[in-house]
C-alpha cells in the first residue's frame, strides 16, 4: 500500500512539471466496489509508468460509487482541472450519470469498465470509446457457452436493476435451450437460500447468474453448501482474482467467461502479469488488465495525434494501436471492443484460487447494439 | 458570543461572496460547489421545519428530494427525447422550464407528505422516525426496479433546463437561482416562525397538553408543518437534479435522510440558519477532507463526533449561545 | 409448488428471522435501557465478522473464530460505550443519531485501512458443512439448521438472563426507573457499559455466524441495521420478546414474499411484469409491513408506550 502511494506520488511530482497531457480519471476508491477500481487505477499507473512517458499528468478521484459525487468530480475535471481525456469509471449508473454530459462537453471518454448499451446503441457518440466490453457481452458469451456444453434447460438469475435485466437478456440472446426459471434478486441481497430451494425444486440442468460484487460471494458459498450439484455458468465478475479468494473452494470448477485471463499465452500479457504481480504484491484481475489497456490505447493515440487536434486524436484512437493483454483488440463502427471472450474454469493453484481457459465461448464478438449507432 | 443575526448576514453574504470571487478568478467549479452547498442547505431549510419546529424527527425526507428530483426527471426526459406523457386522461409533451418543473416537484411532494405525514403523525419518537424512513426506502426500492424511468441507473438529462431570460448553463446564473430560492425559503421560513402558526407549532413540539386546551389540534398543526417541509425539500431535490442533470434512487436512499439531519445538527437545531452554516461547512469538508486523503471519512467521523460532545447545539449554539425560547 | 419446497422456504424465513433477532436484540435491549439510538450497531457486526475471519485465516479453528468475534465486538462495544455513548444518555435522539453516525464512518474507514478493500474469506467449519436429510426428503444444509439452533439458544439464554438472574433484574429496572436502581446502590454506569457490550457481543456473534455464508466486506452492517431497526419497531421497542415475533415476521415476510409474490402475479399478469413487479414489491414488502403495524399499532406488536 505504502509503496502504491509512492509510487502515485512519484508519479504526480515528475509529470506535474511539463504536463501537455490531463487525463482525469474518476473511480470507485471507497466503499463495497473499492477493489475493483483500486485495481483499473493501479493497471492504469503500471502502462504509464512503463511507457516512461514524463508528459501525462494523471488527477485520480474517488466517486465512493455515488452518482451525485461522480457527476460534481466530473463538473470539476471539466471546468477546473481542464482534463483533455477521462477514465476510471466502474459502474454503469455512474457511467450513464457522467458520460453523456462529458463527451458533450468535448471531452474525450475511455471507458475501462462500464458499457451500458445506450451508449453503445442510439447513444452512441465520437468522443467515447469503451476499452471493456458492452455490458451484455460476457452474458451472451455465457449463454453460447451454454450451447456447446450441451445445457437445454437453464436457470437464471440476477438482481432486479436495469444491469440485471441486461444480464438474462444478454444470455437468452444467445442460449438456445429451454428455461427452467428465471429470478429477479434484490439489489444487495446477501442471503439467496429462497432462490436456491427454487433452483434444487426447479430440474435445470444448469445455473446462469449474474450477481456482482458481495451478491457473488454469497450465492457462491450458499449454493456449495446446500448440496445442489447443477453446473453453474457466470460471467468474470464473480470469478475475478479479487474477488476469488474470498469464495475459496466453492468457486472451484465454475466456469465463467471473460475476454481476458492470466494464462492469455501471448507475450504483453505475461509480461503484464509479471509486473504487476511484482509492483503490487497480487495477482492482476480483469479489472487491471483493462486498466493497463486503456492507458496503453491511450499512449498509443498520443504518439500519433495531440488531444487538441480532436479528429486526428480520435482516428488515432480508433485505429487501437497497441498490444493489448487479450490478444487481438478492435474497435467496431459503436467504438466499443470487438474480441474473443474466452471460457475459464476456476482452479486452485497451490494457495491461490485463479482462472484457467478452457476455450473459446464467443470469437471476434462484436455487441448487438452497434447497428443501431449512428455516429455523426 | 456572537449575535445570531449578525452571523446571519455574515453567512449569506460570505455564501454570495465566494462563487462571486470564484468568478472573478475563473474556477467555475468553486462555484459549483457553492450550488452544492446551497441546494443541501434549502432542502434541510425544508426538513427543519419539520424538524427544528415542529419537533418531527423526519428520517425519510429523502422521499421528497427525490420526487423533486425525479418530476424534473421524467417532464425533462420527454421533452428531451420527444415522447409523450401519457397520463391515462391527458397526453403531455413534457418540459424544460424550470418554473413549472418546480411547480409540479412543489406540489408532488407536499402530495407525498400529505399522504406521509397523515399516516406517519400517528406515530411519534422513535417510531416516527422508523416509520418516515420506511415510507423513503419503499419509493427507493420503487425506483430502483422502474425500468421505464432507468431503474437505478437514473435518467440523464443532457442539457440544464431552461429559465426565462437566464442561461442556467453559466455556472454563477445558475447559482443566482439556487441562491434566491434558498433566500426565500428562509425568509419564509422567518416569517412563519414569528406567525401565530409558528408559536403554536412551537408550543404543539414542548407543550401539547396546552395546545390542545386552547382548542387547536396539535396533530394538525405538525401535519402542515410537515407539508410545507416536504414541499421545500421537493423544490430542492428538482433543484439538485438541474445541477447534476442526473436523476437516480439514490436520490431517495437512507444516506441522503441521514445527511440532511446531519447537516442540521451540525449547524443547529431550530436555528433559522443552522441548515445554512451545516450544509457549507459539510461541502467544506468533504472537498477539502477528501482532497486529504482516501481515508478522509475518518476525519470527517470525528469532526462530527467532536460537534456532538462539545458543541451541543450544533456551530451556531456553540457561536451564539443556546437556542432561545422563540 | 411442491410442500416441500413449501416448507423449505419457511425454514430459510426462520434462519434469516433468528439471526435478525440477535442484531435486534442487542438494538432493542440499548434502547429500553439506556433510551439510546444506536446507529454504529450495524457496525459493530461488521466487526464480529472481520475479527472472526481474521482469527480463522490464522488458527483455521471455526470456534475461536466465534469466540474472537465475541470478545472484539463486546471490546468494541465497551471502547465506543466509555469514549463516546456514555456522553450521549443525557442528550436527545438527534445527538445521539449523529454521534452514532459518526462512529459508523470511523469503523467502516478504519476497518478498510486495516483489512484493505477486497472481501475477507470466512468459510463454514468442515462439521458443519453439506446439506443433510430432513423428515418428508426435505434437503437442508446442515449450517442453517445450526443457525437456527443457535439463535434460538441465545434467545432462551437471554430470556434465562433477564427474568431469572440478578442482572436481569437491574436491567428491567433500569428500564423501568432509573432513580430506583440508583438509590438501591446498584453502579449504574457499569450496568449501562455492560448492556452495551452484551448487546454489541450480540451483533458480532451475528456478523461472525452469517459471514461465513455471506460476503465479508466493509459496509456488511448496514442494510441489517436498517432491517433490525425495522424489526425492533414492529415488535415494540425495548421488548426482547417483541425483538423475537419482529425478527420473525421480517424473516418470513422477505423470504415467502420473494418467493411468492412473483408467482401470485403471474397468475394475473404476463410472466416478465408479473416478475418484476413481483420482485419489486417483495423488496418493499417488510417496509409495508411495518407501515402497516405502525398505523394499526403505533407503539409496534408488543411496545408498552410509545
Amino acid at each position: 500500500m505504502k509503496k502504491l502511494l509512492l509510487t502515485t506520488a512519484l508519479a504526480a511530482l515528475a509529470t506535474g512539471a511539463q504536463a501537455e497531457v490531463k487525463v482525469g480519471m474518476i473511480t470507485t476508491l471507497s466503499g463495497g466496489g473499492a477493489g475493483l477500481g483500486l485495481d483499473v487505477r493501479d493497471g492504469f499507473l503500471l502502462a504509464l509508468a512503463q511507457s516512461g512517458r514524463d508528459d501525462i499528468e494523471l488527477v485520480v478521484e474517488d466517486d465512493q460509487q455515488a452518482p451525485d459525487i461522480a457527476v460534481q468530480l466530473s463538473d470539476k475535471m471539466i471546468q477546473s482541472e481542464r482534463v483533455d481525456v477521462m477514465t476510471g469509471i466502474i459502474f454503469s449508473n455512474l457511467a450513464m450519470a457522467v458520460i453523456p454530459s462529458a463527451v458533450n462537453q468535448g471531452v474525450v471518454y475511455l471507458s475501462p469498465n462500464a458499457g451500458p448499451s445506450q451508449l453503445a446503441g442510439r447513444g452512441c457518440h465520437p468522443n467515447y470509446f469503451n476499452v471493456a466490453w458492452q455490458n451484455d457481452n460476457l452474458h451472451e458469451a455465457a449463454g453460447a457457452y451454454a450451447n456447446t456444453a450441451g445445457y437445454t434447460n437453464s436457470f437464471i438469475l440476477a438482481p432486479n436493476y436495469p444491469a440485471g435485466q441486461d444480464a438474462l437478456t444478454g444470455y437468452k440472446r444467445m442460449y438456445q435451450g429451454e428455461l427452467a426459471g428465471e429470478i429477479y434478486t434484490q439489489l444487495g441481497q446477501t442471503d439467496y437460500a429462497a432462490e436456491i430451494a427454487q433452483i434444487r425444486a426447479s430440474g435445470a440442468d444448469s445455473v446462469f447468474f449474474f450477481l456482482p460484487g458481495g451478491m457473488g460471494i454469497s450465492f457462491l458459498k450458499q449454493y456449495a453448501d446446500s448440496g445442489v450439484d447443477i453446473p453453474v455458468v457466470g460471467p468474470a465478475f464473480s470469478f475475478d482474482q479479487g474477488i476469488l479468494q474470498a469464495v475459496g473452494a466453492a468457486a472451484l470448477g465454475v466456469v465463467n467467461t471473460a475476454q481476458w485471463s492470466k494464462d492469455i499465452d501471448i507475450p504483453v500479457n505475461q509480461a503484464f502479469v509479471e509486473s504487476f504481480s511484482a509492483e503490487y504484491g497480487r495477482l492482476p484481475s480483469l479489472y487491471a488488465s483493462q486498466g493497463f489497456d486503456t492507458a496503453n490505447l491511450l499512449i498509443s493515440a498520443l504518439e500519433k495525434a495531440d488531444p487538441s487536434d480532436n479528429d486526428a486524436f480520435r482516428a488515432a484512437l480508433r485505429d487501437a494501436d497497441f498490444e493489448s493483454t487479450r490478444g487481438a483488440f478492435r474497435f467496431g463502427n459503436n467504438q466499443h471492443p470487438i474480441q474473443t471472450i474466452y471460457a475459464r474454469e476456476v482452479v486452485q493453484e497451490g494457495d491461490v484460487f485463479t482462472n484457467r481457459i478452457i476455450g473459446v465461448a464467443l470469437e471476434d464478438h462484436a455487441d448487438a447494439y452497434a447497428a443501431e449507432c449512428q455516429m455523426p | 458570543m456572537i449575535r445570531e443575526s449578525y452571523l446571519n448576514a455574515a453567512l449569506l453574504a460570505g455564501l454570495l461572496a465566494v462563487p462571486l470571487y470564484a468568478l472573478v478568478v475563473d474556477e467555475p467549479f468553486t462555484i459549483t460547489l457553492a450550488t452544492r452547498a446551497a441546494i443541501l442547505a434549502l432542502a434541510a431549510v425544508g426538513l427543519n421545519i419539520a424538524l427544528g419546529w415542529g419537533g418531527l424527527v423526519s428520517f425519510g425526507h429523502a422521499a421528497f428530494f427525490g420526487i423533486g428530483g425525479y418530476s424534473m426527471g421524467i417532464l425533462a426526459f420527454h421533452a428531451q427525447n420527444f415522447v409523450p406523457l401519457d397520463l391515462g386522461i391527458m397526453v403531455f409533451d413534457g418540459t424544460k422550464s424550470m418554473p413549472i418543473i418546480w411547480l409540479v416537484a412543489v406540489l408532488a411532494s407536499a402530495l407525498a407528505a400529505l399522504l406521509i405525514g397523515l399516516l406517519s403523525l400517528r406515530t411519534s419518537g422513535v417510531y416516527f422516525i422508523m416509520i418516515t424512513l420506511a415510507f423513503a426506502q419503499m419509493f427507493y426500492y420503487f425506483a430502483i426496479s422502474w425500468a421505464r424511468y432507468g431503474g437505478e441507473d437514473g435518467i440523464p438529462i443532457y442539457v440544464r433546463n431552461d429559465f426565462p431570460g437566464l442561461n442556467t448553463l453559466v455556472p454563477i446564473q445558475f447559482f443566482g437561482i439556487c441562491f434566491v430560492a434558498l433566500l426565500l425559503a428562509l425568509w419564509l421560513n422567518a416569517r412563519l416562525v414569528a406567525s401565530p402558526f409558528g408559536l403554536a407549532l412551537n408550543a404543539a413540539r414542548q407543550v401539547p397538553v396546552r395546545v390542545q386546551t386552547v382548542g387547536l389540534d396539535p396533530t394538525r398543526l405538525k401535519l402542515v408543518a410537515f407539508v410545507m417541509s416536504g414541499a421545500i425539500t421537493g423544490l430542492a431535490g428538482a433543484l439538485f437534479a438541474d445541477l447534476n442533470r442526473f436523476v437516480s434512487p439514490s436520490m431517495f436512499s437512507w444516506h441522503l435522510s441521514g445527511e440532511l439531519i446531519v447537516l442540521i445538527i451540525l449547524g443547529g437545531v431550530g436555528r433559522l440558519m443552522g441548515p445554512v452554516l451545516g450544509a457549507v461547512m459539510f461541502v467544506a469538508l468533504e472537498h477539502w477532507l477528501g482532497g486529504l486523503t482516501t481515508h478522509w471519512h475518518i476525519a470527517l467521523g470525528a469532526i462530527l463526533l467532536g460537534v456532538v460532545l462539545f458543541a451541543r447545539g450544533g456551530l451556531i449554539g456553540l457561536l451564539c449561545g443556546p437556542r432561545g425560547q422563540t | 409448488m411442491s410442500t416441500i419446497l413449501i416448507i423449505e422456504q419457511v425454514l430459510n424465513g426462520l434462519q434469516s428471522g433468528v439471526m435478525l433477532f440477535l442484531m435486534a436484540a442487542g438494538l432493542t435491549l440499548i434502547f429500553g435501557v439506556m433510551g439510546l439510538i444506536n446507529l454504529a450497531h450495524g457496525s459493530l457486526y461488521m466487526v464480529g465478522a472481520f475479527a472472526a475471519a481474521a482469527v480463522a485465516g490464522v488458527t483455521g479453528s471455526f470456534l475461536l473464530a466465534l469466540l474472537a468475534a465475541l470478545a472484539a465486538a463486546a471490546a468494541a462495544g465497551v471502547l465506543v460505550e466509555t469514549l463516546v455513548i456514555r456522553r450521549l444518555y443525557a442528550a436527545d435522539h438527534l445527538d445521539q443519531v449523529l454521534a452514532t453516525f459518526a462512529l459508523i464512518l470511523i469503523f467502516s474507514e478504519g476497518t478498510r485501512l486495516i483489512f484493505g478493500s477486497f472481501p475477507l474469506y470466512l468459510d463454514i467449519p468442515s462439521w458443519l458443512s453439506g446439506p443433510v436429510t430432513l423428515p418428508g426428503g426435505i434437503q437442508y444444509p446442515l449450517y442453517r439448521l445450526a443457525l437456527i439452533g443457535a439463535g434460538l439458544a441465545v434467545a432462551l439464554a437471554l430470556w434465562v438472563l433477564i427474568e431469572r438472574t440478578r442482572i436481569g433484574i437491574q436491567i428491567r429496572a433500569g428500564e423501568n426507573d432509573r432513580e430506583m436502581i440508583a438509590a438501591l446502590g446498584v453502579d449504574i454506569s457499569k450496568l449501562y457499559t455492560l448492556v452495551f457490550a452484551l448487546g454489541a457481543a450480540l451483533a458480532g456473534l451475528a456478523g461472525a455466524l452469517v459471514g461465513a455464508i455471506q460476503s465479508v466486506q466493509v459496509g456488511m452492517g448496514e442494510p441489517v441495521l436498517i432491517l433490525a431497526f425495522v424489526t425492533i419497531v414492529i415488535g415494540g421497542i425495548g421488548s426482547i420478546k417483541g425483538a423475537f415475533v419482529g425478527a420473525i415476521l421480517v424473516g418470513l415476510t422477505q423470504t415467502l414474499g420473494s418467493v411468492f409474490l412473483p408467482v401470485l402475479f403471474r397468475l394475473f399478469l404476463e410472466p416478465a411484469t408479473a416478475m418484476s413487479l413481483g420482485a419489486s414489491l417483495a423488496n418493499m414488502a417488510v417496509y409495508i409491513l411495518m407501515s402497516l403495524v405502525l398505523i394499526f399499532r403505533p407503539a409496534g406488536l408488543m411496545g408498552a408506550r410509545a
